[in-house]
């Protein structure tokens, strides 16, 4: 006998609406209070941000206060000390070309084609040699420009970027370190792991940059910026050292049995087995690692260094523009978000696309 | 000797060795200088400077507190402080949290659509921006003789203004007691095994103690009130000030607020989680059960989110906790400020960082350890069937 299955009569768009949005009082009372909310806030949000918004610079800071919405000339004047500090004016470009760098870095590193040990990191060394080269000058022609004189996107990307190239290698030594069979060396890099881990961002920050040259001998002392991207690497593999080590958890023992049935040697059993097994189980929780990171590059404020958020205060705090806070936050939380939102949407694709095969 | 070196044993005991050694070694030299260091600018090491006077003044402090305080009075402000600011933005992150994570599990896709939209754009921004923008909009308030009025409450750049009942500070806290028995003895009469009354039938008596408890919470502040005066004491203008309420400095408000809307966006998250992780089935067997979607809710859905949700949001507690040191970017004198400013002061670095860490650890630690009494005092018993 042959079943024969009816689609069920296809319901009318009013009929399809009702079952969505009012199948119930309550329901319905909830799609209408949602609707009204989401009305209210776009209309106040593009009233202010484009209808009675001033877009251009012509009338000048006194015009743009008197408008009743957002006063964006306030970026259009001070974009360039936003975005790039203190950096000289007419280098600038070299500022813009590296932050480029930066972004073609990170798509290159979310290419499947590009995870194998060596070619990641042979991106990310490159990416952050031609960024330092670009940034500093002084070869091929360009003028020098000291690190004092960085700001802005450029600088936050800067402490990004040499926080991961240090912090991974470093996080990855942890873990293994932890993972030791001797007890006293699992035992101290745990201590070190969970020290580090049960501070804030902001306390390591601040040890590195102000305690940090007391507790060193002359030569060691260095520049502040590199002490706190030390502290802030630091801080990074510590986490990090945790999903590795999370991740290599999920090899199961045969692997690493079999390879020493097979007679490899412990770096091989490490890097051939192992560790490629480890990062494919760690890899949603790396990049949401790295996204977190990227928003506590934020943090280096507090100690003084002027990147974007520093560069924002300074762009609405002179005089003329005080009043137009709201716009200029508004434009670096953009900015943040454009990086952020991407990162972690790629990270959740990713989480998606690696469970397929596991169901 | 090249033997020795072949054995194993000799060997992983000497990589022990050299490994914690090196680090010890580090750890040493770099006190060892710094004491070196510090004592040529003539400072003494040793926690004598605590009992010293401090000399500086605080913004904030719960409790009273003048520049001829001795530091370790400070250290303690310090952590109340942090404390408070953390239980109180916990709290608001929490409340928001849930709102926006039930939206977020809820049937309806225009809820879900503003839940997921708050979230999207809070969790991708980093709070110490919000933290700056929040103070920026606050200290742009206007001043208190234009002030923003309503329902007794004034906001102005000096900070939010709120009526507050006009009572001593005894029966404050008397009343602030009585408030937490009626949280806590309900909870306690669910649990004992002191009743003879089964576990399921203590409705009557738990309500009976949390409004007889509210009810003393209202007597101690009716009867302990200033004489003279109104109950509530509303925040006026007089002359240039502001007299009367209470006054929220603009610093504890900004972070208050940045860390519920920002931790409100990641509890959010925890709490979707939570209710995903519950079984269709035991949904489907309640609704067969014939229990109303009210008790689905409270007695399937919510106990088993609640299970699944603890230890990540005891993660996320631990991690707002750490967040109040954005203190030191609006001024609010948290625990982490107050040991920066002591370094700045007396220059008692070494003592000051330990000082610093073991505070975090303290304040870590007993967090854990909360959690995992609740989380142990929760979990199911034994291998019940799940999912």
């Amino acid at each position: 006998m042959e079943m024969v299955v009816v689609a069920p009569p296809a319901l009318g768009k009013i009929e399809d609406l009702r079952r969505r949005f009012f199948a119930t009082p309550l329901q319905a009372l909830l799609s209408l209070a949602s609707l009204a909310i989401m009305v209210f806030l776009v209309w106040k949000l593009l009233n202010w941000a484009v209808f009675s918004a001033v877009f251009t610079t012509s009338g000048g800071p006194e015009a743009c206060q008197a408008a009743a919405g957002a006063c964006w000339s306030v970026i259009a004047a001070r974009w360039r000390i936003i975005l790039f500090g203190l950096y000289p004016y007419d280098e600038q470009w070299r500022s813009a070309l590296a932050c480029l760098t930066v972004v073609v870095m990170t798509v290159l590193s979310c290419i499947p084609a590009f995870w194998t040990g060596r070619r990641i990191a042979l991106v990310w060394g490159a990416g952050t040699a031609l960024f330092y080269v670009l940034m500093k000058g002084g070869v091929l022609g360009l003028p020098y420009v000291g690190e004092e004189a960085w700001g802005g996107l450029a600088l936050t990307l800067f402490i990004f970027v040499t926080t991961c190239l240090i912090g991974f290698p470093l996080a990855i030594c942890l873990a293994l370190l932890r993972r030791s069979g001797l007890p006293w060396i699992s035992r101290t890099t745990g201590l070190i792991i969970d020290g580090v881990r049960s501070l804030p961002l902001i306390s390591i920050l601040f040890t590195f940059a102000i305690v940090l040259p007391f507790a060193l001998p002359q030569w060691l002392v260095g520049d502040k910026l590199y002490r706190v991207i030390l502290g802030s690497a630091l801080f990074f593999s510590a986490y990090q050292a945790e999903i590795v080590r999370g991740g290599m958890q999920g090899v199961p023992s045969g692997q690493e049995e079999a390879a020493k049935a097979l007679g490899m040697r412990y770096w091989q059993r490490v890097g051939r087995i192992l560790l490629p097994q480890a990062m494919r189980n760690a890899l949603p929780a790396t990049i949401n690692q790295f996204v977190i990171s990227f928003k506590e590059t934020s943090l280096v404020i507090i100690v003084g260094f002027f990147e974007i958020l520093a560069s924002g205060n300074a762009a609405y705090g002179t005089g003329e523009w005080r009043f137009a806070y709201v716009e200029v936050y508004a434009f670096i939380a953009f900015i943040y978000f454009i990086f952020v939102f991407s990162l972690s949407r790629y990270g959740a694709f990713l989480e998606r696309r690696m469970s397929v095969g596991e169901r | 000797m090249v033997s020795l070196l072949r054995n194993q044993k000799v060997r992983n005991a000497l990589l022990q060795v050299l490994y914690v050694g090196s680090i010890a070694a580090m750890v040493l030299a770099g006190i060892a200088i710094a004491r070196q260091n510090l004592a040529a600018q003539g400072i003494t090491s040793g926690f004598d400077f605590l009992f010293k006077s401090t000399g500086w003044d605080l913004n904030f402090s719960l409790l009273p507190a003048t520049a001829n305080d001795p530091y370790w009075w400070y250290f303690l402000i310090g952590i109340i402080n942090t404390l408070f600011l953390g239980t109180v933005g916990l709290t608001l992150a929490t409340i928001v949290g849930t709102i926006v994570g039930l939206a977020r599990t809820s049937s309806n896709e225009l809820a879900r659509l503003l839940g997921r939209t708050y979230v999207d754009i809070f969790r991708n921004i980093p709070l110490i921006l919000q933290v700056f923008f929040w103070y920026a909009v606050i200290t742009h308030l206007p001043t208190p003789r234009a002030a923003h009025e309503g329902w007794g409450f004034l906001l102005t750049s000096r900070g939010l203004y709120i009526p507050f009942p006009n009572v001593s500070s005894a029966a404050l806290a008397a009343a602030t007691l009585a408030v937490i028995a009626a949280i806590a003895l309900p909870i306690w009469l669910g649990r004992t095994s002191r009743l003879s009354l089964p576990v399921g039938q203590r409705g009557g008596i738990q309500l009976a103690c949390a409004a007889a408890a509210l009810a003393c919470a209202a007597v101690v502040l009716v009867a302990g009130r200033l004489a003279d005066l109104p109950l509530l004491d509303f925040p006026a203008l007089q002359g240039l000030n502001l007299r009367g309420g209470l006054r929220i400095p603009p610093e504890f408000a900004t972070l208050a607020i940045a860390i519920a809307i920002y931790g409100g966006s990641y509890i959010a998250e925890i709490v979707r989680g939570g209710f995903k992780a519950v079984g269709k089935g035991q949904v489907e067997a309640a609704l067969s059960l014939g229990l109303g979607p009210w008790r689905v809710f409270m007695l399937v859905r919510l106990p088993l989110a609640l299970r699944a949700m603890l230890p990540i949001l005891a993660n996320q507690y631990v991690w707002l906790m750490k967040a109040t040191t954005m203190g030191i970017a609006v001024g609010f004198t948290d625990f982490f400020m107050i040991v920066a400013l002591t370094i700045n002061h007396s220059g008692q670095t070494i003592e000051a960082i330990g000082i610093l860490m073991a505070g975090f650890l303290a304040i870590n630690l007993s967090l854990a350890a909360i959690f995992n009494r609740i989380n142990k005092a929760i979990a199911l018993k034994g291998n019940q069937l799940r999912g």
